[in-house]
């Protein structure tokens, strides 16, 4: 891995890939999406280069969700689960030392929040946030347990299907991004007017954690898998042509 | 057409949602973490150039505060490097972080930032950038993190040489990027996402 050429130009983001800044059946952007479209410009050393975490912001419990804000000897109701996965470039190289902040509702579907105000009830053992960093290969593991569905003021009826939300930084703040992982089966995926903000159902698929019963543990947790793709450089032979400079 | 051939396809952006917070900053949304949010210090005692406090507030299309929404922050130190293991032109200040982050205040939108002017970046093709601050907002109702840059109403003359300000030919346009200087090494930079005043965002 070469830090040098470190003008490399990104790949833009995804238009086909990305949602819409703007969708009517999604309330809360139709007064926060810009009506301008972004000005797009080459990736410049504010973009390319980014802010890095040193393994040592991650404690002892920040992976497990099911421990990390329970009482002692106790644990979080809900299905226990592992979610893991890589994160890797579009060009296929994996993104290692990346740092992943993820935050979930708990099992009921409720968050713990100070706006929050459904009436599902709070479990006392789960706060529903965790973070870890990946490893050389860009995999990473936390275990929690499955948050729940829930419904919420954009329509008459809208219900969330059951996600965790997760914050990626990889190496350049070009990449810089948050999204969602929904799971496998789930009936509210379709439904929802957060997911169909994304056009492409091959890209909504992408967000869907799978079942994964090879990284189940056997009498304790079940696994999904979850890999994220993060914008890589343009491949072009100019790339190379910096590293002299 | 691209060069390049990509292997694998982006993951979609969601939305960071009314909870960001629980996961980013999540000391300031109560939970108790026993240590403090990330982002929430860019510099450290002895950093060098000039400190200054940026704050400003967030704001929807009716002029209301957004309240849940995150920014970050990026930028070079004093001289114009970044720290960032891809930083090549040099060894950026130690004691300067460079990225920063900031929960919204939950009545008036508000953020403030504790840094210290940026220098012009000078990059590896010898183009001069003024200084500038990379921005990315997310909260409920933005779909993707959206990205804009901070410049200073006291850097004229680089403002008018830099490349990407360059690219908005507007001129009122420019004005969202250009900070207000509202005292000694304080300025203000509000965050319009739409209206009359909305500001000029990137796809960089």
């Amino acid at each position: 891995m070469s830090a040098k050429g470190s003008d490399g130009i990104f790949s833009n983001w995804d238009a086909e890939r990305q949602p819409k800044a703007y969708s009517q059946d999604y309330k809360s952007s139709i007064l926060r999406s810009p009506k301008q479209p972004p000005i797009s410009f080459p990736t410049t050393l504010a973009e390319v280069t980014g802010p890095v975490f040193g393994h040592d912001i991650i404690g002892e419990l920040d992976h497990d969700l099911i421990h990390n804000f329970a009482a002692s000897g106790e644990s979080a109701i809900g299905p226990r689960i592992i979610v893991h996965g890589r994160v890797s470039d579009e060009n296929g190289n994996p993104v290692p030392n990346a740092l992943l902040e993820i935050w979930q509702a708990n099992a009921g579907g409720r968050y713990r929040h100070v706006k929050e105000g459904y009436i599902a009830a709070l479990d006392p053992n789960f706060g529903g946030c965790g973070r870890v960093i990946t490893k050389a290969d860009g995999s990473y593991e936390f275990w929690t347990v499955q948050p729940g569905p829930y419904p919420w003021p954009n329509g008459p009826n809208d219900w969330r299907p059951a996600h965790i939300h997760f914050s990626v930084f990889g190496p350049s703040f070009a990449q810089r991004l948050i999204t969602q992982m929904y799971f496998e089966g789930d009936p509210h995926i379709r439904l929802c007017p957060i997911v169909g903000t994304i056009t492409s159902p091959e890209a909504v698929q992408s967000l869907i954690g799978r079942l994964d019963m090879e990284r189940t543990v056997p009498m304790d947790a079940r696994a999904y898998h979850f890999d994220i793709v993060l914008r890589g450089r343009e491949q072009t032979f100019f790339e190379n042509q910096m590293d002299g400079l | 057409m691209s060069v390049s051939s990509k292997r694998l396809l982006q993951t979609p952006s969601q939305t960071a949602g009314p909870y960001v917070h629980i996961g980013c900053t999540p000391k300031f949304a109560g939970l108790n973490t026993g240590k403090a949010d990330l982002g929430s210090s860019l510099i450290k005692d002895g950093v060098k150039g000039e400190g200054i406090q940026i704050s400003g507030s967030v704001y929807d299309g009716k002029g209301a505060p957004v309240t849940d929404a995150m920014v970050e922050i990026w930028q070079a130190d004093y001289s114009g490097l970044f720290r960032s293991p891809l930083e090549t032109r040099g060894e950026a200040d130690p004691l300067f972080d460079g990225w920063g982050r900031a929960a919204c205040d939950a009545q008036t939108g508000g953020f403030c930032f504790e840094t210290v002017k940026p220098g012009a970046v000078i990059d590896n093709m010898g183009v001069r950038h003024a200084p500038h601050i990379t921005f990315w907002i997310v909260a409920r109702g933005i779909n993707r993190g959206l990205h804009t840059r901070l410049y200073f109403p006291d850097e004229v003359e680089a403002n008018a040489n830099d490349s990407v300000l360059a690219l908005i030919t507007d001129q009122n346009s420019i004005a969202t990027l250009i900070a207000a200087k509202v005292a000694d090494a304080s300025y203000r930079f509000d965050i319009h996402l739409q209206g009359e005043n909305e500001t000029v965002f990137f796809d960089a």
